[in-house]
């Protein structure tokens, strides 16, 4: 490895090295959401992060290896500890069920080193977050980050009931004045047309949460002049289940047939092609592969590729995309 | 006429669009001299912006003031020099909401200085408009002494503050709103190329 400090802790490749962790708590937050919190196992503290980012966790199930990013949401000034909070989906592809159910105090797990694609522009006046649900998770480690500056910042934060309210109680206990909660049951929701008008020249807008909920706030901010570069939004799509497929990878002379609940990037990846990635959620662009040949439809599920190059042909993302047709030959 | 294509340049070199009406809570305008004209033709593509507007503008010996009162806009001034506008921008740029669109025209230094002040303010420069119009005079910044030289139109030309021979470059500092001028007879003081009217 040439150009690299020898003490240096950085990942020789971005995506690549592995922070060795112990499973230091689990604590149940509510029906949906459990927070799990790890500590390294050569006892050192963690890399530094901030705010915003996430790690990819590592989950050994038996023959099958899974990779799900969750937002780090522990205090980015607390580098012993790195927490994440995972909400339970059944229908999901099984990632968090598997947290929830198997792993234990103590179990040895890996995670990627932290990647920030949510991060706080620090040259805001003012930081307006808006949550919904699980989406809580990275302000939570924004709020700390810009508690120690003494930033200023405002949070509105829509959950389904109290009951599920995760960290509702932490955050209004502490909080009281910058924290704004509405409960879907008591039929609150945001006025978000007049939370937007009158926020100071040079607010940032923050918003994670369900797909829905980030379309509505983009929308409106843009239809009321917010410009672009002050609004910003994460989320991480799941890889949803296809018709299986088969892939020719030119480059590592291989064919793989792509399951039927397994992504592109995960059936590359089980051949032991060494593929880059960082979010697996079809947001930071890291795994855009160029297409050399193909006859079938695209189903272009990624927030990375423009539309014109969706249309083309020519790229995809095998974090969350799919193929259905005769033939698909990667440059890989 | 007062459009000028500029070639295409360094990635440092500021570019400049034609102003577009975009939705928003308020619209400021900055402009000064020929810049009058963008406005003009701005509010004659999207005349409701006018009632939302607050115009800012400084003539630099030019005689587009009663044109542009005549858009009617909600707010008018009209000063001497920026030195003289820059406290009421200022003031603006902290009363202001999000949802305010700038719209800035004129002259580089006139576009550069209001929009270092806007990012000052916090707000993001890509979200800003320009449009050149008139005077191709470019404000620059000796990089020996950090003087600011303004309305230099020629190349190379002498600092006003050190009175180093200075050549004009297109190396562009967002934050000083200035171009950078660079010694030009360092190695071989008093042999300067005659100076030349800047895209002549």
């Amino acid at each position: 490895m040439t150009g690299t400090a020898p003490n240096s802790t950085a990942p020789k490749t971005v995506g690549a090295a592995k922070l060795a962790v112990r499973v230091s708590a689990i604590t149940t937050l509510n029906a949906l959401v459990t927070r799990f919190e790890f500590q390294r196992i050569d006892g050192t503290d963690f890399p530094t992060f901030s705010g915003g980012a996430h790690t990819v966790v590592e989950m050994m199930d038996g023959e099958k290896k899974r990779l799900n990013p969750y937002s780090l949401m522990s205090d980015p000034a607390e580098l012993s500890t790195y927490a994440i909070s995972v909400r339970r989906d059944d229908q999901g592809r099984g990632g968090s069920l598997f947290m929830h159910q198997k792993i234990k105090v103590g179990d040895e797990m890996a995670l990627s080193y932290p990647v920030n694609l949510f991060v706080l522009d620090l040259r805001a006046r003012k930081h307006l977050f808006v949550a919904g649900g699980i989406g809580i998770t990275p302000f939570l480690a924004q709020i700390k980050q810009l508690e120690a500056i003494g930033g200023n910042w405002e949070l509105h934060y829509s959950c389904r009931s109290p009951d599920l309210g995760s960290y509702v109680d932490e955050l209004t206990e502490n909080y009281p004045h910058a924290t704004s909660v509405y409960y879907d049951d008591k039929k609150q929701s945001i006025d978000l047309d007049n939370l937007l008008d009158g926020q100071p020249f040079g607010t940032h807008l923050y918003v994670c949460g369900p797909k829905g909920m980030i379309d509505w706030v983009r929308k409106t901010a843009t239809a009321t002049g917010w410009p672009q570069a002050h609004v910003h939004h994460e989320e991480f799509l799941a890889p949803q289940p296809g018709r299986p497929f088969a892939v020719r990878l030119k480059k590592s002379e291989l064919t793989v047939e792509v399951g039927a609940q397994e992504s592109l990037l995960e059936a590359i990846e089980r051949l032991g092609v060494d593929a880059p990635y960082l979010c697996r959620g079809g947001a930071c662009g890291q795994c855009e592969t160029d297409v050399l040949d193909s006859d079938g439809t695209f189903l272009h599920r990624d927030h990375w590729l423009e539309d014109d190059e969706k249309e083309s042909g020519e790229k995809i993302m095998p974090c969350v995309s799919r193929f259905e047709g005769k033939i698909l030959v990667l440059n890989r | 006429m007062s459009t000028f294509e500029f070639p295409p340049s360094i990635r440092s070199r500021p570019v400049y669009c034609v102003l577009q009406a975009r939705p928003g809570k308020a619209h400021l305008m900055i402009a000064d001299a020929e810049g009058a004209e963008a406005l003009i033709d701005l509010a004659l593509r999207a005349p409701e912006l006018m009632a939302k507007a607050h115009v800012i503008y400084i003539p630099k010996a030019t005689d587009f003031g009663a044109a542009l009162k005549a858009l009617n806009p909600a707010q008018y001034y009209e000063g001497p020099s920026y030195s003289a506008a820059v406290s009421r921008i200022k003031r603006v740029f902290l009363d202001a909401s999000m949802g305010l669109q700038i719209y800035l025209s004129g002259t580089e230094g006139l576009m550069g200085q209001a929009l270092s002040e806007a990012m000052q303010a916090g707000y993001d420069h890509t979200a800003i408009q320009t449009e050149h119009r008139g005077s191709l005079a470019r404000r620059m910044q000796c990089v020996h002494c950090k003087g600011i030289t303004e309305d230099v139109s020629n190349d190379p030309f002498q600092c006003s503050h050190c009175g180093l021979n200075l050549f004009v470059r297109d190396h562009y500092s967002r934050r000083l709103a200035a171009f950078q001028g660079v010694c030009i007879d360092a190695e071989e003081p008093g042999n300067v190329p005659p100076s030349k009217e800047l895209y002549s």
